[in-house]
């Protein structure tokens, strides 16, 4: 198994954390993983991604020019990464702020309301980790146990406290992503 | 089994200097390479190991503290990016002629001038052909992973002390900046000053003792007839290093009708294209370069007896491929491709090039 994807969307979406546990979650599982962000003049309302790679094998290339995933959170991106997507691949994208959306009819296009249930959640931060749980129920290539752990091992205690909310966070995106 | 943790190449480094018992780090932030520092002031090693770390006034201080500091005899590292180490490279020259051990990090961007952020492969012609002035050599390193990050930290130290020569760890800013499994190595501990005089105390200035000559620190000798002989001393040395050093990886050679020429994130991407090319049906080999000086001279040659060509994919304009061809010595063809000016090049688009450049070429 190899999973090849792209998460992009505004800087302070939670897009490079969002890659980061998915990495984390890989690792918890004993696959080899990579996570290879946009870097550079990016800021809270510019645009960021990165790509993250899970797999059974070693890795070659972190970088990429296509992907069985793309995870979209902005206009900017759908427009630079949706045709980048692998025939058979899947597109999940928050319809928040997508006035254009996604045009291909040769992949797996599906939707989570991210920020309007981060919003009904009482908490616009667990944004990111709702896409995520979407992500997952789409494709389940990293277990929600493993996720709990990754969180457990690559964030400070102090913040242990948190991750209740974020499984919650997880549970809602995985109850609510809609296929197109 | 060593716990395995997802790190930034820049952050591997870091953590590799405290593990590898280094004295000092002496740094100055620049981007992509800001993590090394970053992450050095954040874990305070001087509570861990009693390592000290500077972030000094410019990057001209931090490698001439370097020069000072080396002369000690102590272990002492320097990170940098292509502009940052085209300012080191006055105190790289004098390192070399003093011959003291040091290890230089270049995480590359795209030149020239103060050109851009993003990763670039454009400064091999700067590590391995001087940089500075005179006649000297770095011996250096190129990582292609995290893992390799964190692993050839210790191994520079290694051989800048087996050597008395800075080494330079060439990396570049998808390198630097991605994130990898890693597995560090256990820690070492840190010469004592009775140590460092015991092991280096004929040539380290560690305070003069009754019972020996002064050690003298110093690239300045005016009289050119020992100048010359000086410098045949380094030559002889530089030369042992391209006996005993070379150090690369072959990928899938045994069988391959062409082999990629890579180093670096270069070399990950052209595993990809390797990769895609086997599955149609074209057979394809990876000629990864570890150490970038020394050169595999020898191996590379050897190889183009038995390849139809060769093509050297390197972030810049065709640096490395100037070795490449003295190795062939015009064998087969080998021809070069590669982004440049911060754009790294797609597997897709190094396909392309092998098919069209070499194997339709």
């Amino acid at each position: 198994m190899t999973e090849e994807m792209i998460i992009a969307g505004f800087g302070g979406q939670g897009v490079l954390s969002m890659g980061k546990i998915l990495a984390y979650s890989g690792i918890m599982q004993d696959q080899e993983v990579s996570w290879m962000p946009s870097y550079g003049p990016e800021m809270r309302g510019g645009t960021a991604n990165v790509t993250v790679i899970i797999s059974d094998e070693r890795i070659s290339s972190p970088i990429l020019t296509n992907f069985d995933t793309a995870i979209i959170l902005n206009q900017q991106s759908m427009d630079k990464f949706q045709n980048t997507v692998k025939p058979g691949g899947v597109l999940l994208y928050d319809p928040n702020g997508i006035l254009k959306p996604p045009t291909r009819t040769d992949i797996k296009i599906y939707t989570i309301d991210g920020a309007k249930l981060a919003s009904d959640m009482g908490n616009p931060k667990i944004f990111n980790m709702i896409v995520l749980g979407a992500f997952m129920q789409v494709k389940p290539i990293v277990q929600l146990e493993n996720v709990i752990r990754g969180l457990k091992k690559s964030l400070p205690e102090r913040h242990h406290k948190l991750i209740p909310l974020n499984q919650d966070a997880i549970t809602m995106g995985m109850k609510n992503v809609v296929e197109k | 089994m060593s716990e395995v943790k997802l790190m930034k190449g820049n952050e591997a480094i870091a953590e590799a200097a405290i593990l590898a018992g280094a004295d000092a780090y002496f740094g100055y932030p620049i981007t992509p390479q800001s993590e090394v520092i970053e992450y050095l002031m954040v874990e305070r090693p001087e509570d861990r190991t009693g390592m000290v770390v500077l972030q000094a006034e410019s990057e001209i201080a931090a490698i001439n503290m370097v020069y000072g500091a080396a002369g000690t005899g102590k272990k002492v590292m320097t990170s940098s990016s292509s502009p940052g180490v085209s300012l080191k490279q006055e105190g790289i020259s004098y390192i070399a002629g003093s011959e003291l051990p040091c290890v230089i990090v270049n995480v590359v961007r795209g030149g020239p001038g103060l050109g851009t952020i993003q990763p670039s492969q454009a400064d091999y012609f700067q590590s391995t052909k001087g940089g500075g002035h005179g006649d000297y050599r770095l011996l250096v390193l190129a990582p292609a992973s995290v893992q390799e990050m964190a692993d050839f930290v210790d191994l520079s130290f290694e051989l800048a002390f087996k050597y008395r020569n800075p080494v330079m760890i060439l990396s570049d800013g998808v390198i630097g900046q991605m994130m990898e499994k890693v597995i560090m190595p256990k820690q070492k501990t840190r010469l004592t000053n009775e140590e460092i005089i015991e092991q280096y105390g004929d040539w380290a200035t560690t305070g003069k003792p009754k019972t020996r000559e002064r050690n003298i620190i110093t690239s300045l000798e005016l009289d050119p007839y020992r100048q010359e002989a000086h410098n045949h001393k380094l030559q002889a040395k530089y030369k042992k290093m391209e006996e005993n050093e070379v150090r690369y990886e072959m990928i899938n050679c045994n069988d391959a009708d062409y082999v990629i020429v890579a180093y670096g994130s270069s070399a990950r991407i052209a595993q990809k294209t390797m990769e895609m090319a086997r599955k149609k049906g074209i057979k394809v080999g990876i000629f990864r370069l570890i150490t970038l000086f020394p050169f595999p001279m020898k191996e590379i040659n050897a190889l183009a007896d038995k390849v139809k060509g060769f093509l050297a994919v390197e972030m810049s304009a065709g640096q490395m491929i100037e070795d490449v061809r003295l190795a062939i010595n015009g064998k087969v063809p080998a021809e070069h491709y590669g982004r440049y000016g911060g754009v790294i090049h797609s597997p897709e688009e190094v396909l392309e090039a092998l098919e069209q450049k070499i194997i339709g070429g």
